[in-house]
């Protein structure tokens, strides 16, 4: 690194992960994945397991993540990419593969393989993004709009009479016997994201002990297909999907749970 | 042993890692078979939640390096036509087996050849081909699944296995072979980035002007495959002057048949496509170099003989002898269309 002029300066504090690629951003101006992303290689270099993780990508505005990380990656088809993990995890025990879905992949077209994945108690981690909404393909309705919510194939707002109710997806997984850690986080402001970064993290270290599924649920913005500026973006979400979909940790076993007492579990 | 046994053993014999597989009849002894015979070999096997999960099961095992198969029937098939385009796409190897049964739609358990064009023309979307090998006895069924893994490592490409249920089903003794011992490195896999760069397996490029590359790579190795691999066997071809084309379990129905016309005099012989696709245009458009009569047996309400047309062209006699929904084709009612096609030859 390039010594700084100011010697206070001298010292790094924070810097961009080893596990984090220079790949050109594509994502909207206000997206919550570039945050995710970022935490996903914090955690990685943590966790000293870059020479063993795989990104399993999927269909939507994730499709590129792959890019984004300086490790082994794959495409998926779509809502398939738990699927691909399983294959990945049991032909290969030592490596760390992590789903990358969004809301539509996951709770919509991909729900039988997540929930077989979750069934099976299979060692991967999910991390699930969940903006409410079909990003990549313009905003339609998803399984986890909100009722009453815009969306371009929603134009009046989610009527449950003609379009039924969102899917809380951590809620519908937790009662599984396979899963071992599933918690909801947001990014809509620093205190929540360093309390997503330790339910990477430990979502992480669950799939390392071969405890069973792990999976975290982040609510991230869209501004773009909300139609709103990012900082009221941040606000919608605090104001609309929290009510939803209430953070905290759904699944806790207990083996986790001695997990997070191990001395440096940030 | 069963047909649907030798797949299996084949499977083992060919250093098949992983099994992924979802219960559907004419096909369940090979997962049933897979699921005592691959924990015991220390090997991965999977019952999944769905066709679905099991092809894109195959695409993470193929993409982590490992040879993997799956097993199913017509309808599964189906399913697995999504997975099946994006493992060609990623150029991904792995093998398909589909045990036909009867169609359309749930059909019945009868064996039937009725999924030849979703087989051998694509059945998924975009820009495509599959090798197809089509066995017609358990030593094929044995063989040709070896030969299966063989060729899908050769292309990085899937491989499919088109059997019948009367194949599957049907008890012959069949030679064992040696276990593969050597396989092709692969350098391309996911197998963690230690020591190397990262590798990334996808099929996907946002500008189509990037894409274009992938799928002229593939057009070359489409048409590498066609000039290589095109397997076929003839039998009494030699003074034949009424040639039928089958494959699979009605070739065996051929054979008795050809047999039976033979002992009336008849010059009859069969040429039975091993490979579906690369399709023997060229051996059988020789064959009408010099044989007028074409007379094909299948399993379906007429598929193969459409490929049999294109080879022979249009001038020549092809007609069809078939049965479908599950019926099996009886060696007699093939025996009676020969007789027919040679005592009532048409004028040209």
């Amino acid at each position: 690194m390039t010594k700084l002029a100011n010697s206070e300066l001298d010292t790094a504090l924070y810097h961009k992960p080893e596990s984090l690629e220079g790949y050109p951003f594509h994502f909207c101006p206000g997206c919550g994945h570039g945050i995710v992303f970022r935490l996903i290689a914090e955690v990685v270099d943590e966790l000293k397991i870059k020479e063993r993780a795989v990104c399993v990508a999927c269909v939507g505005c994730s499709v590129n993540s792959y890019h984004y990380f300086n490790f082994d990656g794959l495409e998926s088809a779509h809502g398939r990419a738990p699927a691909v993990a399983t294959a990945i995890k049991r032909c290969h025990p030592h490596l760390v593969p992590f789903t990358y879905q969004g809301d539509g992949d996951l709770a919509a077209i991909g729900t039988a393989e997540i929930v077989h994945a979750c069934a099976r108690g299979e060692n991967i981690t999910t991390i699930f993004v969940n903006n409410a909404v079909y990003g990549m393909t313009g905003g339609q309705m998803a399984p986890t709009t909100l009722v009453g919510m815009y969306s371009t194939s929603t134009p009046d707002g989610r009527k449950p009479s003609l379009a039924g109710y969102p899917i809380r997806v951590c809620e519908m997984l937790s009662p599984l016997d396979g899963t071992a850690y599933i918690a909801r986080v947001s990014v809509h402001k620093p205190a929540a994201v360093r309390k997503t970064k330790q339910a990477i993290k430990l979502a992480f270290r669950t799939q390392l002990a071969n405890l069973g599924m792990s999976l975290v649920e982040v609510l991230s913005p869209c501004p773009t297909n909300w139609r709103v500026e990012p900082v009221k973006a941040l606000e919608w979400l605090v104001e609309h999907m929290l009510p939803q979909y209430p953070l905290g940790e759904y699944k806790v076993i207990e083996a986790v749970e001695a997990l997070k007492k191990e001395a440096g579990s940030a | 042993m069963a047909g649907n046994i030798a797949i299996a053993e084949g499977a083992i014999l060919a250093g098949c890692q992983a099994y992924f597989g979802y219960p559907i009849t004419p096909q369940n002894e090979i997962l049933e078979h897979m699921s005592k015979r691959m924990p015991e070999e220390g090997r991965v096997f999977v019952q999944t939640e769905s066709e679905l999960a099991a092809i894109n099961m195959v695409y993470g095992a193929a993409a982590a390096g490992c040879r993997a198969m799956t097993s199913t029937s017509g309808p599964g098939f189906s399913l697995e036509q999504e997975g099946i385009s994006y493992m060609s796409g990623a150029e991904l190897p792995g093998v398909i087996v589909n045990v036909m049964r009867g169609g359309p739609g749930l059909g019945n358990i009868g064996g039937a050849q009725g999924d030849y064009f979703q087989s051998t023309k694509g059945g998924g979307h975009g820009d495509y081909r599959v090798i197809n090998l089509a066995p017609a006895s358990a030593q094929e069924m044995m063989d040709l699944t070896m030969l299966a893994f063989e060729l899908a490592d050769k292309y990085r490409n899937p491989v499919v296995m088109l059997a019948d249920g009367f194949l599957g089903q049907a008890m012959e003794s069949v030679v064992m072979r040696e276990p593969v011992m050597k396989f092709p490195s692969k350098p391309w896999a996911i197998t963690g980035a230690s020591g190397r760069p990262k590798n990334i397996i996808n099929s996907f490029a946002m500008d189509p002007i990037d894409y274009r590359p992938r799928v002229e790579l593939l057009l070359r190795k489409f048409d590498e495959i066609r000039r290589n691999e095109v397997r076929y066997e003839g039998i009494n071809l030699d003074d034949a002057s009424l040639v039928i084309v089958a494959y699979g379990s009605a070739s065996r129905s051929v054979l008795t048949a050809v047999k039976m016309a033979r002992q009336e005099g008849l010059r009859v012989g069969l040429f039975r496509p091993i490979t579906l696709f690369p399709f023997p245009y060229e051996a059988l458009s020789n064959l009408a170099q010099r044989v007028d009569d074409f007379l094909v047996a299948e399993l379906s309400i007429g598929q193969l003989i459409e490929d049999v047309k294109l080879a022979v062209g249009l001038n020549k006699r092809v007609e069809l002898v078939h049965q479908y929904g599950g019926v099996p084709l009886f060696a007699d009612e093939i025996l009676e269309a020969i007789e027919k096609m040679i005592k009532q030859p048409i004028g040209r």
